[in-house]
C-alpha cells in the first residue's frame, strides 16, 4: 500500500502519501477482518479476475496490542506470560522460548525433571495445536463434522492441561529454570493411559472422513504451490516449509532441553502444495505421540524448578533463542542493559512469515483455493501481529 | 382402513350437497391453497429441525434439544424470531428486485408441489405433463436467485449468483436426462401413470443396471440443483460468507431459506416417485402374505417415508463431504455426468424397446 520511496521527502521526512494499490477497472472484495475463513481479524483486500485471484493484498494490525512494547516494561519473570497471547494455540512454546532465553543469559541449570515436563508439554500443545488446525482446515474447505472430531480429542488434552496448570489455553506454566509447580498426581497417568491410545485409536477416523476424501484431495492436490527456493526466501518455517523440502526443525537443528535425548523424525515432504503441508501436519502428531511415550514413563525424580534470584537481573548485552512452536520458528530477541527488565524485545514469530507467501502461492488460482491454500498455512491472527 | 381419499371424497359429496358447483370450486381452491401453505409451513418447520438432528448426530452432539419436547420447537422459536426481525434493504440495492427474488424463488417451489401424489389419488392437480412441469418450474427459482444476488449490490452476493446460475443450468440437463430415463420406461408423464406402472416393482428394481445409473445421477445432480452441500458454492460460508443471500434478513432471508428445504423436498419427493414406486408399497414377487401386510400401511407413509428416506441421504451428504472448487463442480457435470446420462439413456431406450426390463 505504502511505498517507502513515496513516504521519503527529498529532505528525508515522512510524509503520508497514498499509492493506489489497485487500478480502477480492478474487481476487489474485502475477506475480513470479519469473514469466516479468515479465522481471526486478517483482512485480504484480493483482486479478482472473475473467480480467477490476481493479486492478494494482506493487511494487518486489527489485533495488533504492542506485546513487544508491553514486555519492556514487565520484569524477566513476568514477560514470559503476556506471550501466551501471541501463537494462543502452542503459548507453552511461546512461554518455553522465553524462558530458555532468561536461562541462557543467566546460565540456569534446569533439573532434568522440569526438562523432561516441559518437552512433554510443549509437544502435547503441539497435539492440540494441530488437532484444532485439522478440525479449522476442514471447515475451511466446507466439512463441519471433522471439527467436532477434533474437539473430542483435544477435550481431554485441555483438561490434562487444566489439572495441572489451571488453564486451558493460555497455560502460564513455564518460569526461568523449570517449570511453575510439579504436575498433577494423575498427570502421568491421564496423558500415557488415557489420552494417547484414545488418540491413537481416533487417527483412523481422521484419515478416512478427510485424507482419504476424494473431493479433499481434488481441492488440495497442487493446490497452493510452494517450491523450495520460495519457501526460503519468503522466510517460511515449520511445517509450512518442511511441506517444501526444508529442513528447518529447531528441535533437531539447535535441540534445547531434552530434545536431543529422543527418537523422533523430522517429518519431510517434497511436493510443497497444500496436500503437502497436511501431510506434514497429520505426520507431526504421530512424531509427537511418539516423543510423548519416549518420555512420559522415564520422568526422572528431583527438583521441578532450579534456584533462582527472587529478582533476575540479565547481564548487559544481546540474547536470542529460538523455539520450534507448532507453526514454525520463534525467535526471541532481547538487549539487555543489565537491568530488571529488557531495553528492547522481537519477536520474530512464524505466522508473519507463513503469511508472506500467500500472494505468491495463491496468484491465478481460484477463490476456493485461496481458503485451502490459508487452512494450510495453519494462520493465527494474534501471532502475525502481536 | 382410513386414507385421504375418503376425506377427500367426502368432502367433495357434502360440498356438492350443499353449494353450486361454481361456488364448490371456489370453496376447494381456497382450501388447497390453505392446505398448501399449512403443509408448506410445517415441512419447512420438520426439515430445519430434522435438519440440525442429523447433523448433531453426525456431530456427536446433542442438538436442539432445550425449546419444547426434545427441542421440538426449537424452529418455530427461530420463525418466530425471523417474523419480528427488521428486514433490511441495503442503501444500494435495486429495491424493486431486491423485494421481489425471495418470492420468485419461494412461488416457483410452491408451484411444484401441484403435480406431486402424496397418496393413493391425493394430490392436488395430475396434469398430464406432470413431470415436464415440474421440472420446468424448478428452472424458475435460478432467476430468482441471480435476481437477488444482483439486486443486493454486494459482490459476494453477485459471486454467489453468478455461481449458483452456472451451476444449477448445467445440472439440471443430468437431473432432467435421467428423469427422461424412467420416462423411456413408463412411456408417460403423468404422475399417477408414473407411479401405476411400477405396482409389479419399483423402477429401481426392474429397470437393470441403467436405472440404478439414473438413480444415483439424480441424486448427485439435484444435491447440486438444491445448492447442497457439497456443492453449496452459491452460498459457500467460508469462502463468500451467506454468497447469494448475504444482504438478505429478516422474512426474506427466511424465504430463501424456506424455498431451499422445500425445493429438497420436492426433488426428493420426484426421486420416490420416479425410482422408487412413490406411493406403493414393497412387495416381494410371490411372497402373498408379506405383500398383504405391505399393502396394510398407508400409502402416504410409503410416500412420506421413502421421501424422508432420501431427504436424510442428501443431509448425510452435507455433513461428511468437503466442498467441491468451482472449475471441479462444472468439469464433474460436463466431463462425467453428463455424458453418462446420455449413454446411459441410450440403453434404457433399447432395455424399452426390447422389453428387456423385468
Amino acid at each position: 500500500m505504502y511505498h517507502i520511496n513515496e513516504l521519503l521527502n527529498s529532505d528525508n521526512t515522512l510524509k503520508p502519501s497514498f499509492v493506489a494499490m489497485k487500478e480502477s477497472d480492478d474487481y476487489t472484495i474485502n475477506i475480513g477482518p470479519q469473514h469466516p475463513a479468515t479465522h481471526g481479524v486478517l483482512h485480504l483486500v484480493i483482486t479478482l479476475n472473475g473467480e480467477t485471484i490476481k493479486k492478494v493484498d494482506p493487511d494487518l494490525g486489527f489485533i495488533h496490542r504492542s506485546i513487544e512494547k508491553m514486555c519492556e516494561s514487565l520484569s524477566y519473570r513476568q514477560y514470559i506470560y503476556v506471550t501466551s497471547r501471541m501463537d494462543y494455540l502452542s503459548s507453552h512454546i511461546n512461554n518455553h522460548a522465553c524462558a530458555l532465553l532468561v536461562e541462557k543469559a543467566l546460565q540456569v541449570e534446569v533439573p532434568e525433571r522440569a526438562q523432561y515436563i516441559r518437552v512433554i508439554m510443549d509437544e502435547l500443545t503441539r497435539i492440540a495445536s494441530h488437532l484444532l488446525w485439522w478440525g479449522a482446515m476442514a471447515m475451511d474447505m466446507g466439512a463441519f463434522t471433522p471439527y467436532f472430531y477434533a474437539f473430542r480429542e483435544r477435550e481431554l488434552l485441555t483438561e490434562i492441561m487444566e489439572d495441572t496448570c489451571g488453564a486451558r489455553l493460555t497455560m502460564n506454566y513455564m518460569v526461568p529454570g523449570g517449570v511453575m509447580h510439579d504436575p498433577h498426581e494423575k498427570f502421568v497417568y491421564r496423558v500415557s493411559k488415557e489420552f494417547l491410545p484414545l488418540l491413537k485409536s481416533k487417527l483412523h477416523e481422521y484419515e478416512e472422513l478427510v485424507t482419504g476424501n476424494i473431493i479433499f484431495q481434488n481441492r488440495v492436490n497442487g493446490v497452493g504451490l510452494l517450491t523450495y527456493e520460495d519457501a526460503i526466501s519468503y522466510g517460511c518455517s515449520g511445517p509450512t516449509a518442511r511441506a517444501s523440502g526444508v529442513r528447518c526443525d529447531i528441535r533437531k537443528l539447535y535441540p534445547y532441553d531434552v530434545y536431543n535425548k529422543v527418537q523422533f523424525e523430522e517429518v519431510i515432504e517434497t511436493a510443497g502444495d497444500s496436500m503437502a503441508r497436511y501431510m506434514v501436519r497429520m505426520n507431526e502428531i504421530k512424531q509427537s505421540i511418539s516423543i510423548i511415550e519416549q518420555l512420559i514413563d522415564n520422568i526422572p525424580e528431583g527438583d521441578f524448578q532450579a534456584k533462582t534470584k527472587a529478582v533476575l537481573k540479565l547481564p548487559k548485552g544481546e540474547f536470542y533463542q529460538r523455539a520450534e512452536t507448532a507453526r514454525g520458528e520463534l525467535g526471541v530477541f532481547v538487549v539487555s542493559e543489565g537491568g530488571t527488565t529488557p531495553y528492547r524485545i522481537k519477536f520474530r514469530s512464524p505466522g508473519f512469515s507463513n503469511l508472506s507467501c500467500l500472494d505468491h502461492i495463491t496468484k491465478g488460482s481460484k477463490i476456493g483455493d485461496l481458503v485451502a491454500s490459508m487452512g494450510t498455512l495453519d494462520l493465527v491472527i494474534p501471532d502475525i501481529d502481536r | 382402513m382410513i386414507s385421504f381419499e375418503h376425506i377427500t371424497k367426502w368432502l367433495q359429496a357434502w360440498l356438492n350437497a350443499h353449494m353450486s358447483p361454481i361456488l364448490v370450486l371456489a370453496v376447494e381452491t381456497v382450501l388447497i391453497v390453505i392446505l398448501a401453505i399449512a403443509l408448506f409451513a410445517v415441512l419447512g418447520l420438520v426439515l430445519v429441525i430434522m435438519e440440525r438432528r442429523v447433523a448433531a448426530f453426525m456431530q456427536i452432539r446433542m442438538g436442539p434439544n432445550r425449546v419444547g419436547p426434545w427441542g421440538l420447537l426449537q424452529s418455530t422459536a427461530d420463525t418466530v424470531k425471523l417474523i419480528m426481525k427488521e428486514s433490511i434493504v441495503p442503501t444500494h440495492a435495486d429495491k424493486f428486485l431486491f423485494n421481489l427474488a425471495p418470492f420468485i424463488v419461494m412461488i416457483a417451489a410452491m408451484l411444484i408441489l401441484a403435480p406431486v401424489n402424496f397418496a393413493q389419488r391425493f394430490h392436488i392437480w395430475d396434469l398430464n405433463i406432470g413431470i415436464l412441469f415440474i421440472t420446468s418450474i424448478s428452472s424458475i427459482s435460478v432467476i430468482g436467485i441471480l435476481m437477488g444476488g444482483w439486486a443486493s449490490s454486494n459482490k459476494y452476493s453477485l459471486l454467489g449468483a453468478m455461481r449458483s446460475g452456472a451451476q444449477i443450468v448445467s445440472y439440471e440437463l443430468s437431473a432432467g436426462l435421467s428423469i427422461l430415463t424412467i420416462i423411456v420406461l413408463c412411456g408417460s408423464l403423468k404422475v399417477s401413470d408414473i407411479i401405476a406402472s411400477q405396482e409389479t416393482g419399483w423402477w429401481i428394481f426392474k429397470g437393470h443396471i441403467p436405472a440404478i445409473v439414473a438413480f444415483v445421477i439424480y441424486l448427485i445432480a439435484v444435491t447440486a440443483e438444491t445448492n447442497r452441500a457439497p456443492f453449496d458454492l452459491a452460498e459457500a460460508e467460508s469462502e463468500l460468507t451467506a454468497g447469494f443471500h448475504s444482504e438478505y434478513s429478516g422474512m426474506r432471508f427466511a424465504l430463501f431459506f424456506l424455498a431451499e428445504y422445500i425445493n429438497i423436498f420436492i426433488v426428493c419427493a420426484v426421486g420416490a416417485t420416479l425410482f422408487l414406486g412413490g406411493w406403493m408399497p414393497f412387495h416381494i414377487g410371490h411372497m402373498q402374505g408379506f405383500n398383504h401386510v405391505m399393502d396394510y400401511i398407508p400409502s402416504s407413509i410409503w410416500f412420506f417415508g421413502k421421501t424422508f428416506f432420501l431427504i436424510f441421504v442428501i443431509m448425510w451428504f452435507r455433513w461428511t463431504f468437503p466442498r467441491l472448487r468451482i472449475d471441479q463442480l462444472l468439469n464433474l457435470e460436463w466431463k462425467y455426468l453428463l455424458p453418462i446420462s446420455m449413454v446411459n439413456l441410450l440403453v434404457m431406450t433399447v432395455v424399452a424397446i426390447y422389453h428387456l426390463h423385468f
